[in-house]
């Protein structure tokens, strides 16, 4: 590390962000060097240039990014920072991809506790070592008090499709609907703790990197129809767009979608549909019928799938809507979800 | 999950079911309003119209708070949320009813107003105390459910002196709005035909079993009181069809773990107290009703959010395409109304039914559209 003068080190237990730790000056260089540096610590990032160089292998690279605005910033089962790795590496995962690297992006609000701000880089740097991706490039800005709230991280990331993997194609009628896990946690985790609407749950946000279930389900159907991560809008939404994308409907089964008791309990409770509560560590597959039985049982081999099932399949449809086949009998659309269900879950 | 499981069971609603096509008699038809919101949603929700035999058809009654309120009301509260620093506390489905020009509360707060979604008055309570330098007005909508919380709310104000605490008080009688469907012409001619009502639920928690006795004895329809779960619909669906093939019109109770012929005393008490009835209040497609609604007593005046802020009553038409007001009153499906599911949806809403999922046509759009679709196209070949 270069040579520093005698700054006094900030003070972690009762500093506040200031306007000049975004400044470009040596503040700003003290907070790299005294908290994102230490925590991400990686030979990518150690050289503090204005990019990261990266060697890849020939093949594939897919590309997210995911701004992050969730509130409030901790919440029960993980927070911003874990959020904001959880949900760029599952967006690269959902190509099939493994992801390497991260880019992180942080706007900071003035005022803002500095020990809050190293708990989330703390979270985060966890978070993506147990992802085993490196944070390797990032930027720091720092907007007045009441422009921002808190703190924003936008993290892009990227990763290698590996060869033979071929995730994404037209579903066609008789494919089936997988899910990995009960759907609904983070969005209720999330409403539990929401200023005004605090309700006691013993329910955790799902918050988790879905790249190595995606691995084991590409390894026995490296062909899958469509992969996706029903975040904000939850499964409903997912599914709609699937089936507007691709002009087929698909049919669920009410009885087969896996829904905690205390997730159903609170979206009885306040009238929501866990259908639409956002998930964070959940995924969506769609394969041909001959290979559902493979997929659900490798899926069900990783402990992120354990509670993974099958939920529907794949109708012809021209107009394009979820039907589902209700617990009681009956049936009904699953629609997109008009309006807002909860502003700023992730 | 408990309570609520037993009221969904798929088995039990098929012997119900079974019940239902067993007893109707051939030829004759059945045409039975469920008057709540609650019900309309669970009929869609679950499915419901799926299982009865054709003969039996449901027309949607007035009972969504949201959609009965008439627009120039809710212009009111925009008009008053855009001014004076007021914080004004909503539910939520109330945020995103078109007003005047398509206006919002919504649309409004992107403009600037300060417009709160709330899930209770407590929240607003909440909201004032934290805000002693601000006015905090509760928007109240709803029928005798959600009376009796505002009462409490305004005593509470009252007792903490919070004054900067009011409500904009819409609560509106439901016996009024049945009165008035069972008066209304269209009816009376036979234009539309109406045997029988589920009726409330929550709010026969509160008001009792024996305000709908006038429709049985008066206007010889029957009234099964029916809980907002699908079973609890199904069985006064069939209720209601042994009362008329008997030729019976009573008022009979579904809902006997929740609802008493009474009510709760307590409740309608404390509404009493605070809250007396408005000479007459108009509705969103039913017109003008008399004492069909409430106010705010002048003991609390200070509380009532018209009186403080010199709200004006304003008079504005629905939008001209829109038919709410036929579908209101069971004169119209919401299939029926040339712009439902076209210019008119959940996320463009040009009439109230439009907005909450408790409304007729958010409703049908929502879980029950696609019958049609499937109908159309099994039509086209």
């Amino acid at each position: 590390m270069a040579a520093r003068d005698h700054t006094r080190k900030l003070d972690f237990r009762h500093g506040r962000v200031e306007l000049h730790h975004g400044g470009g000056g040596k503040a700003m260089a003290q907070l790299i060097e005294e908290l994102f540096l230490p925590a991400f610590d990686n030979p990518w990032l150690r050289p503090l240039e204005d990019q990261a160089r990266l060697q890849l292998a020939g093949g594939r690279m897919a590309m997210a990014c995911d701004s992050h605005v969730v509130s409030p910033l901790f919440f029960p089962g993980g927070d911003i920072g874990s959020l904001s790795v959880h949900g760029t590496v599952n967006d690269v995962a959902m190509s099939g991809a493994q992801p390497l690297y991260l880019a992180a992006g942080f706007i900071l609000e003035e005022g803002f506790p500095l020990a809050e701000l190293r708990r989330i880089v703390e979270s985060m740097a966890r978070a993506a070592r147990e992802a085993g991706v490196a944070v390797v490039t990032g930027d720091t800005k720092v907007v007045e008090t009441g422009k921002a709230d808190g703190v924003f991280i936008t993290t892009t990331g990227v990763g290698m499709i590996p060869a033979g993997v071929e995730v994404g194609a037209a579903p066609r009628p008789g494919d089936k609907v997988l899910v990995s896990g009960p759907l609904g946690d983070h969005g209720v985790a999330i409403l539990s703790v929401r200023e005004g609407l605090s309700f006691e749950t013993t329910i955790e946000s799902d918050s988790a990197p879905l790249h190595e279930l995606v691995a084991a389900m590409v390894a026995v159907v490296p062909t899958l129809r469509c992969l996706h991560d029903p975040t904000r809008g939850g499964l409903a939404a997912t599914l709609n767009e699937i089936t507007r994308r691709h002009g087929v409907g698909i049919l669920l089964d009410e009885t087969a979608i896996p829904i905690r008791e205390p997730v159903r309990a609170a979206c009885e409770f306040l009238g929501l549909d866990p259908l639409y509560s956002a998930n964070e560590g959940k995924l969506v597959a769609i394969c041909e019928a001959g290979q559902a039985g493979r997929l659900l049982a490798a899926m069900q081999g990783h402990p992120l799938g354990r509670q993974a099932a099958i939920v529907g399949e794949v109708v012809a449809d021209s107009h394009g809507f979820v039907e589902m086949r209700t617990v009681f009998g009956g049936s009904r659309v699953v629609d997109w979800l008009s309006g807002e269900q909860l502003p700023r879950i992730c | 999950m408990k309570y609520i499981d037993e009221f969904r069971d798929g088995n039990l609603a098929r012997e119900i079911a079974a019940a239902i096509h067993r007893e109707v008699q051939p030829g004759r038809r059945y045409n039975l309003m469920e008057f709540c919101g609650g019900h309309t949603h669970a009929i869609s929700r679950h499915g419901i119209e799926d299982l009865l035999p054709a003969s039996v058809r449901l027309i949607h009654g007035p009972g969504c708070p949201v959609c009965v309120l008439p627009v120039g009301r809710l212009q009111m509260a925009i008009d008053l949320a855009l001014g004076d620093d007021v914080i004004l506390c909503s539910y939520g489905d109330m945020l995103r009813v078109p007003a005047h020009k398509e206006d919002s509360l919504l649309k409004a707060r992107s403009r600037g107003a300060d417009v709160r979604m709330i899930y209770s008055v407590d929240d607003a309570l909440a909201l004032a105390r934290r805000h002693p330098e601000r006015p905090v007005v509760f928007f109240a909508i709803g029928f005798e459910t959600t009376t009796p919380p505002t009462a409490v709310a305004i005593l509470q104000a009252a007792r903490e002196g919070l004054k900067n605490f009011s409500v904009f008080c819409n609560h509106v009688l439901t016996p009024a709005a049945m009165l008035s469907i069972l008066e209304s012409a269209v009816l009376q001619c036979g234009a539309v035909q109406l045997d029988g009502f589920v009726g409330p639920a929550h709010v026969s928690t509160v008001i009792g079993s024996r305000p709908y006795e006038f429709v049985a004895s008066d206007y010889h329809h029957p009234v099964v009181i029916a809980g907002f779960e699908p079973l609890d619909v199904m069985q006064s669906i069939l209720m209601l069809i042994r009362q008329l093939n008997a030729g019976r019109a009573e008022v009979e109770n579904e809902f006997t773990r929740a609802v008493s012929r009474d009510g709760n005393l307590k409740a309608q008490r404390l509404s009493a107290d605070v809250l007396t009835q408005r000479d007459s209040f108009e509705w969103r497609g039913l017109g003008a009703l008399p004492f069909s609604a409430l106010e705010i007593r002048d003991e609390f005046a200070d509380f009532d959010a018209e009186r403080r802020f010199a709200m004006e009553p304003r008079a504005i038409a629905d939008h001209k395409a829109c038919e709410c007001a036929d579908v209101l009153r069971g004169l119209k499906h919401p299939r029926d109304c040339k712009v439902f599911a076209t210019a008119c949806t959940p996320d463009n809403p040009l009439g109230s039914c439009m907005v909450s999922s408790e409304g007729a046509c958010a409703a049908h759009y929502l879980y029950g559209r696609f019958r049609e679709a499937r109908r159309e196209t099994a039509g086209a070949d």
